[in-house]
């Protein structure tokens, strides 16, 4: 047994914070992908990640599919829900306002929060760990398994979406929406399709996020909301619509989590990434990679 | 709208003043002026998140922080140190406005979505504050032995008595308010609505009068505060969590939030829903929430109190 110093608890809070902040960044992603096409900011986002978790949970433990199908089915339905999203509270507002969509989106969370209770109860639920539970020792510090599918299933939903918005003729026409959506309907591309593949795509990211923690730290169904405050907080705390910024600012944000509550206290370990945030947004009002130019041009 | 009729003010107020004789009559209403306490005390917040939000166009998700100030300021120094009740309401408004100015100066330069985030920031953290500083709030347990109220020996401690003594400060609150709204202040907050980049070049000092606005439904919120911590003599955090931002969010889109009646029938319907008419649905009473709010949002974006409007348009073709 190794002895436990203070550089190897640091450590083991570093490691943890990144886990944290992995998934935050995975929301954060969710949020850009919407708000870049659309100027929403969605906060049923949170929700797609809870709908991950336990629709994982029910395929895979319930209904004792193996992983590698529970997977991918889990996937497909937390897009249908997130489709389903944009169809029936989203597209049929008329004269969209930021206040009016955050209420939209606000009052779709309550409505997939309150299915979420009906159909899995209050109870949290466990989810067995994609390559079990023996923790590797490192350096002193204690890391899941897990932990390393969450990172590793950031990286790949990076390089995933860097290559779909780089090099795919629908991913090029969706960075196009989120530059000038009335020039994007000019030259022939479906602004109303791309809005809906933004939030299909942002769903499925959040099932990613949710299947993935959920072996580390349960899920249950009113997990949805902080999730989205976290991931929003990540969004602005890294600049809106930036991507970079989203996976710097989720994993700022879990590291501060982390450490805070390591190190100073634990009840307020939520209060110090707000804190951070606030700080940032005082300072520097469009985030760490945030620009301003750009933002000039959003409506919202 | 900036015109409120005089004549709807007044049969409101009649309404408000006859209501508890009413309610004694007719079977089976005669708790709700009970919950016409509570009514009024939504009444004092969202009058004043109507004035920032549909008035002034800038938007507030954090706004339960000054009511669960203006609840733990009037807490603890009554009930902890003993001081006069009336004297801590007026404590609790001082420490809310010069939170508000702390907080709404850096958060006010902010808009859109970045100003939604810094609001909800500080409603959270305000939050855990509540619940962490166990020496002075009790933490998650709350706290207890909340005087009532009392004025030269005379005691508001029935339900009645302590109806008239909110309605008393909502309705001087909404006269006020309404004076606000229909002076320059008030056009100047709708000149901020269309456009700041007008207004400043109109030679209205914007950020000043957002900050204004802030401070007031920071006073009203936390008056509201003070009000609730002494008629239920108990307080704990769980009443100023997000949801109860959101809730405040709810009533004015409910209600209508470019129209101070908005503010009004808001608070009205969800304080009736949540503790009457949706009782059937038990904690599955969120579904239901999410559902009205969403039929308010697509098919009358300005709330309930914007279908005379509607109704007028159809009779005018």
């Amino acid at each position: 047994m190794e002895k436990i110093t203070f550089a190897s608890q640091l450590f083991q809070y570093l490691i943890t914070g990144l886990t944290v902040g992995s998934i935050y960044a995975m929301v954060a992603i969710g949020f850009n992908i919407i708000y870049n096409v659309t100027e929403i900011i969605n906060f049923a986002q949170g929700e797609f990640v809870m709908l991950g978790g336990l629709i994982m949970v029910f395929l895979h433990v319930a209904a004792g599919l193996p992983l590698l199908a529970a997977f991918p089915l889990t996937m497909i339905l937390v897009t249908l829900a997130g489709m389903l999203l944009e169809r029936l509270a989203i597209r049929p507002i008329r004269q969209p306002s930021v206040l009016k969509l955050i209420v939209a989106t606000i009052a779709a969370s309550f409505i997939i929060k309150g299915i979420a209770m009906f159909i899995w109860g209050k109870d949290p639920f466990d989810l067995p760990a994609f390559s079990g539970r023996n923790p590797i020792h490192l350096m002193g510090a204690i890391i899941q398994p897990q932990y390393f599918w969450v990172g590793g299933f950031l990286i790949v939903i990076v390089i995933l979406l860097t290559f779909f918005f780089e090099k795919t003729i629908i991913g090029k026409a969706m960075s196009a929406c989120a530059e000038n959506p009335d020039a994007a309907s000019l030259v022939g591309i479906n602004v109303k399709q791309m809005i809906l593949l933004s939030f299909s795509l942002s769903a499925a990211i959040g099932a990613v996020a949710g299947i993935t923690v959920t072996p580390i730290s349960l899920m249950e169904y009113d997990r949805g909301a902080m999730l989205a405050i976290k991931g929003f907080g990540a969004v602005i705390l890294g600049g809106l619509g930036s991507f970079p910024g989203a996976i710097l600012g989720g994993l700022i944000l879990g590291t501060i989590e982390s450490f805070g509550a390591g190190l100073i206290h634990s009840g307020y370990k939520d209060a110090f990434a707000l804190i951070v945030l606030l700080a940032v947004l005082f300072i520097k009002p469009s985030g760490l990679l945030g620009s301003v130019e750009v933002s000039k041009f959003k409506r919202f | 709208m900036l015109r409120v009729g005089k004549l709807p003010i007044t049969f409101f107020a009649l309404f408000i003043i006859v209501f508890p004789w009413i309610a004694r009559v007719i079977p089976g209403i005669g708790h709700y002026p009970d919950l016409m306490i509570f009514a009024g005390i939504y009444c004092l917040m969202t009058m004043g998140l109507s004035l920032l939000m549909g008035y002034a166009g800038q938007i507030s998700l954090g706004q339960a922080a000054f009511y669960g100030i203006g609840a733990y300021v009037s807490g603890i120094l009554t009930a902890t140190y003993g001081l006069n009740p009336w004297l801590c309401m007026i404590i609790g408004m001082v420490v809310a406005a010069i939170v508000a100015i702390m907080v709404g100066v850096p958060s006010l330069k902010l808009s859109g979505h970045y100003l939604a985030m810094a609001t909800l920031a500080f409603g959270i953290i305000v939050f855990i504050i509540f619940n962490e500083e166990v020496e002075w709030t009790g933490g998650p347990d709350g706290m207890s032995g909340i005087p009532g109220l009392s004025v030269f020996g005379f005691n508001f401690d029935t339900t009645e008595k302590y109806y008239y003594l909110v309605w008393f400060f909502v309705y001087a609150a909404f006269i006020f308010t309404i004076n606000v709204i229909q002076s320059r202040s008030g056009r100047a907050l709708r000149a901020i609505h269309a456009s700041e980049a007008a207004s400043n070049a109109m030679g209205i000092d914007v950020s000043r009068f957002k900050i204004m606005v802030f401070v007031y439904s920071a006073i009203l919120g936390s008056l509201a505060g003070s009000l609730y911590a002494h008629h239920l003599n108990f307080i704990n955090p769980t009443t100023f969590d997000l949801f109860f931002s959101i809730k405040l969010l709810i009533m004015i889109a409910l209600g209508g939030m470019h129209d101070i009646w908005g503010a009004i029938i808001g608070a009205f319907l969800i304080t009736f829903l949540s503790f009457e008419w949706l009782h059937f649905f038990e904690e599955f009473e969120v579904i239901v929430y999410g559902i009205i709010l969403l039929l308010v949002t697509v098919f009358l974006p300005h709330g309930l109190a914007g279908i005379p409007h509607i109704v007028k348009g159809w009779l005018r073709r």
